[in-house]
């Protein structure tokens, strides 16, 4: 790795290839994986600690299973409970590969289907796993208790989703992440009355502690009291979520600010496939400079919704449904006749931008810019009558109605594309360590399963597949090996501080709330958000180069990473008073 | 719109507290009452004076971390969390008063910060099912018919952000802890346990300094889940059961 920071940046990072996926057949690596890595017994469990930042679905889920298992687990998260973590809000559902309708699905479609929507950039073994494991989950949530959704007969039932032919999709109403997190959080709970995890709510992570190149602790803030904390673990694992909200508005929750990942990047865990970010099309337009996040509204509505900007610019202004057929774009069904307004997530939300970009959005100006377009349902209501309609989308209806105050029954909703997960994030190997040796990255932290693109219904079946079955498999083989018992052994952590002391820490938390450099964080985050990431110049997808630290060829995991054709000619320009690179890098 | 508004003022736990008067311009009714909040904390920022601390997280109204008391009812007027209560429910002019959930369990930490870790040390007491992972059957070995998938999936959809105990004259969980007790006690799953844990829950929450139920229904009505008042109807019926038999 070369010291250098690329553009003041980044460092270019050394080619990278997973090293701990077995050989032999995909369908048998993980059955030698875990067969292969060391077991703790029971009776040295209980001398062994992991740390845990995060209580989502990965971060709760691995604790409680850890938990279960014996070891001594410290759960960190910043909200009040366990239970508010994001993932509490995902809506659709669960894939997994149980054939329960018979329709010819497998656990080899799943990863097929898994691998063909990530653009072939996934890592391939990862995602054998998760279709493998996939199936684990749903027996392992209905037995916690989870209410799925069921049929008559007391059955599981299942929907399709997009990007597949067969129906492998869970789901409790508009309301699957919930149910699955209540479920990882119960079980969580159930650990902590037992006294083996230990839980530290409204915690912040500020820093991991990393000793002769082995992760070790980290630096947390108490964020009720201030006071700064340094936990000492054998193993740290970062469930903590992805990075949407570097974009400043997205359906990210306020609090979810990569903290944790940024600092273990900074540590020197490589960051694999940071550009990919997946952009939801139908999501609530920004109605306003006070807009704190935006709300994601589920993708069917374009089932029987008709998008539409006006042909003119100048009619953008008025009452939609004043403007006549004949002046209206169904842009979508003009330049993709073949798909109409079922286009794939991507091309929908790029050509949405290009329409405002033209300046032919709708809606309120937001930095002298309309950012919405129509999606109708004029046609739809004409067609199968306001009752069909209403029961199909009633409550999405409700929610768009409560937050906007417009009655879509009446006018054309307005929708935009935002962010909405991260498909990048830490690099890890097939045992999910990153390249600090004892860190290890779940869910939608790390970068490995979902390529390019991830499908619906797949961050949850991934954060818990990574919670509940691969992690705890894979993490006993860095315990059992004892790697940082040694370490520790020959180098107790407090004569040799390679991070920054909580004392440092305190002085540093003090000089920043004193520095002030703008009143506030939000403007910064804004600017930042904007410039750099939305309303940056048009970015080309490249060849694979070896700038991101992530290139695997030979693990299946070629990286794209996306890099300007030309040099731009309006390069972002760091906000008055942001700190240079030299001061983050500690 | 212009507001006034009186909000509860407290340093830390054991601080005295003040409602303490701001009048604020310029506010979107097409914002949230939370991003109406945020617009004072910059006003506050920029004049140099300490920012109102709540509490939020997701914002669309489902992980249960943000609610505040506004004019006297909990989440304010709308059946909503006071994330998804938008400024339109308002009127230029208007004075709002702002508080924390009052109730004793939840001590203020901070100005509108409560802390409800009642209800997790409620949940730690039973209200789980006991499955560690790897050891579940088939998820199709227990059918569950599906009027009672339907009532468990009603009732576990409390989001846990205590409104029911803000809007309680005597400041009682019950129907936190009686749609927990109706969520897994509806599923074959949750037998085994059914009794230990209606037991132990409502030990806990009598432990915790949380009040007993009169049956007045504030909690149902400030809901923003809608969680109806049978669930506390069940927990009561499983109570007696587990003390008398079935």
């Amino acid at each position: 790795m070369t010291d250098m920071l690329i553009e003041g940046l980044y460092r270019e990072g050394e080619p990278i290839a997973d090293t701990k996926a077995p050989a032999g057949d995909i369908s048998q690596k993980w059955t030698t994986r875990q067969f292969e890595a060391a077991l703790v017994n029971p009776a040295n469990r209980r001398k062994l600690s992991v740390i845990i930042v995060g209580t989502g679905l990965a971060g709760a889920a691995a604790g409680a299973t850890m938990g279960e298992a014996g070891y001594n687990v410290k759960s960190f998260c910043y909200q009040d409970s366990p239970r508010r973590a994001h993932s509490i809000a995902a809506q659709g559902g669960i894939n997994a590969a149980k054939n329960y309708k018979g329709d010819g699905d497998s656990v080899h479609r799943l990863f097929y289907d898994t691998v063909k929507g990530g653009d072939y950039r996934s890592r391939e073994t990862n995602v054998y796993r998760l279709a493998e494991v996939s199936a684990n989950i749903i027996d392992q949530c209905v037995a916690q208790g989870v209410p799925f959704a069921r049929e008559y007969g007391g059955l599981l039932d299942n929907r399709s989703f997009g990007g597949v032919q067969v129906s492998r999709t869970f789901y409790a109403r508009g309301q699957t992440g919930q149910q699955l997190l209540i479920g990882a959080y119960q079980a969580l709970e159930r650990q902590i009355a037992a006294g083996t995890v230990q839980m530290y709510a409204r915690h912040e992570m500020l820093e991991l502690v990393v000793v002769d190149g082995v992760a070790r602790g980290i630096i947390a803030r108490d964020l009720v009291t201030g006071e700064i904390e340094t936990h000492l673990a054998d193993a740290v694992v970062l469930a903590s979520g992805g990075y949407g909200n570097v974009f400043f508005l997205s359906t990210n929750a306020m609090g979810s600010n990569v903290t944790a990942n940024w600092r273990a990047h900074r540590k020197g865990a490589y960051f694999g496939n940071p550009a990919y970010t997946q952009i939801h099309p139908t999501c609530i337009p920004q109605s306003g400079e006070h807009q704190s996040k935006l709300t994601l509204m589920s993708e069917s509505l374009r089932n029987d919704g008709r998008i539409w900007v006006p042909k003119r610019a100048e009619d953008c202004d008025k009452d939609p449904r004043e403007i006549p057929e004949e002046d209206r774009d169904y842009y979508l069904e003009r330049i993709y006749p073949g798909f109409g307004n079922l286009v794939p997530r991507d091309i929908a939300s790029r050509q949405a931008k290009n329409m405002c970009d033209e300046g032919r959005g709708v809606g309120p100006e937001v930095d002298g810019v309309r950012r919405g377009v129509y999606l109708d349902f004029a046609d739809a209501i004409g067609r199968l009558g306001e009752e069909a309609v209403r029961s199909k989308y009633g409550n999405l209806f409700d929610m768009y109605e409560r937050i906007t105050g417009e009655n879509p029954y009446e006018v054309p909703m307005r929708i935009y594309p935002a962010v909405h997960y991260t498909m990048g994030g830490l690099w890890v190997d097939y045992d999910l360590q990153s390249t600090i040796p004892g860190l290890f990255v779940t869910g939608e932290a790390n970068f490995s399963d979902h390529g390019a693109n991830r499908l619906g219904a797949s961050a949850l079946m991934q954060g818990l597949a990574d919670g509940y079955f691969v992690l705890p498999n894979t993490i006993r083989d860095y315990l059992a090996k004892g790697r940082s018992r040694r370490s520790a052994r020959t180098t107790p952590p407090s004569s040799r501080p390679t991070s920054r002391s909580p004392t440092g820490w305190s002085g540093c938390c003090r000089s920043t709330a004193a520095a002030r450099w703008t009143p506030s964080t939000r403007p910064w985050a804004r600017s930042c958000g904007r410039s750099a990431a939305w309303n940056a110049p048009r970015r080309v997808c490249a060849r694979p180069s070896t700038r991101s630290a992530s290139c695997a060829p030979s693990s299946g995991a070629t990286c794209g990473s996306w890099a300007p054709r030309t040099r731009s000619t309006s390069p972002w320009r760091r906000p008055a008073g942001w700190p240079t690179s030299s001061s983050w890098a500690s | 719109m212009r507001l006034a508004l009186k909000i509860w003022r407290q340093d830390r736990p054991q601080a005295k507290g003040q409602m303490v008067r701001y009048d604020i311009d310029g506010v979107s009714e097409d914002s949230s009452f939370l991003e109406m909040l945020d617009l004072l904390n910059e006003q506050l920022i920029a004049k140099g004076e300490e920012p109102v601390a709540f509490d939020s997280d997701c914002r669309e109204g489902i992980c249960g971390q943000c609610g505040v008391v506004i004019n006297g009812e909990a989440h304010g007027p709308e059946r909503t969390t006071t994330c998804q209560l938008h400024m339109r429910s308002f009127k230029d002019g208007d004075e709002i008063v702002v508080e924390p959930w009052r109730a004793d369990p939840f001590p203020v930490l901070k100005d509108l910060v409560v802390d409800r870790s009642a209800f997790d040390r409620i949940i730690q007491a039973g209200g789980f099912i006991s499955a560690n992972t790897g050891s579940a059957p088939d998820a199709h070995a227990t059918p569950v018919p599906k009027e009672h998938a339907d009532r468990a999936f009603m009732a576990a959809e409390c989001i846990g952000c205590g409104a029911c105990v803000a809007a309680c004259p005597n400041g009682s969980a019950s129907l936190f802890m009686g749609a927990k007790i109706t969520h897994l006690g509806e599923l074959p799953q949750g037998q085994p346990e059914r009794d230990a844990r209606v037991v132990s829950m409502t030990a806990q929450h009598d432990a915790e300094g949380l009040g007993g139920c009169t049956n007045l229904g504030e909690c149902t009505r400030a809901c923003p889940k809608g969680i109806p008042l049978n669930v506390i109807s069940q927990m009561n019926a499983d109570l007696r059961h587990a003390g008398y038999g079935r």
